[in-house]
């Protein structure tokens, strides 16, 4: 006996939400990466939990399936904010206006 | 058994605080630091939740290699002191009530769900187990995981390349 089901996901989604709100209200883009992290993260604590739940194993082979995606989409999007970095000199996202008329 | 529970709430109360300091960090790298302890102690969780694998693998690949490549970015990258705070109300509040608003219906959704308030009985998926599981059941989506990280890699290697002397005149 550990805990009932329904904290580990209240833990769960109240983590996710501090990513959500992290990844919003930042402009920082390495700041909104974190935030993204800290979401996916939330979401494999809620894989296991429900593994352990119904006595599967496929909860935790999502899980892994999230860190391969956690690792490449962190790898390809710092890429991308040091060549906007390098392109704009600014890791702002309010400063990418470019476009503005 | 009263020991499991107070480990989970400890190690969620460690998690949830170190979470909140890191996101509220005006310095990137603070944020990564304390981050790094957020993830330990979601590893912890997963190992008490039953998956020792997956702990390992938590430590190894985010508390490891993710947070250790954001600190080198962040030593590579030039970030401006401060955000100007002038606007930062308005950039937390809507994200906040909205935070509140999705927590209450997310919660009310969970305690109101048949079984919530079953407690979770112990249980350990061993490594061997969970090899062999994958391997026979999840193969072919083991491929295409590292075929996605292939694909990464190439990626970063295209992105981060030096600009070429001159005649290349397309930047990617």
């Amino acid at each position: 006996m550990i805990v009932p089901y329904g904290n580990v996901l209240l833990l769960a989604i109240i983590l996710f939400l501090l990513g959500a709100v992290c990844s919003i209200s930042r402009r920082n883009l390495l700041m909104i990466l974190i935030g993204v992290e800290i979401m996916l993260n939330a979401a494999g604590l809620a894989f296991v939990a429900a593994s352990l739940k119904w006595r599967l194993l496929d909860g935790q082979a999502f899980v892994l399936f999230i860190f391969a995606v956690a690792a490449s989409e962190v790898a390809i999007g710092l890429a991308l904010i040091v060549y906007a970095q390098r392109r704009t000199g600014s890791v702002n996202a309010d400063h990418y206006d470019s476009l503005k008329g | 058994m009263i020991l499991y529970s107070v480990v989970f709430y400890v190690l969620a109360i460690i998690v949830l605080v170190s979470t909140l300091l890191a996101i509220i960090q005006r310095q990137v790298i603070h944020a990564v630091v304390y981050l790094i302890v957020s993830f330990f102690a979601t590893g912890l969780l997963f190992y008490l939740l039953g998956a020792p694998f997956l702990a390992a693998l938590e430590v190894i690949i985010y508390a490891g290699a993710i947070m250790v490549l954001f600190l080198f970015i962040v030593m590579t990258v030039r970030v401006e002191s401060g955000e100007d705070t002038k606007a930062e109300i308005r950039q937390w509040l809507p994200a906040a009530v909205l935070a509140v608003i999705s927590f209450f219906v997310g919660g009310i959704l969970i305690f109101e769900i048949p079984g919530s308030k079953i407690s979770l009985n112990t249980g350990m998926a061993t490594p061997s187990a969970f090899g062999q599981f994958l391997f026979k059941s999840y193969w072919f989506p083991v491929e295409i995981a590292s075929f996605l990280l292939l694909i990464g890699l190439v990626g970063v290697l295209y992105l981060g390349r030096r600009e070429s002397k001159k005649g290349s005149g397309d930047k990617p």
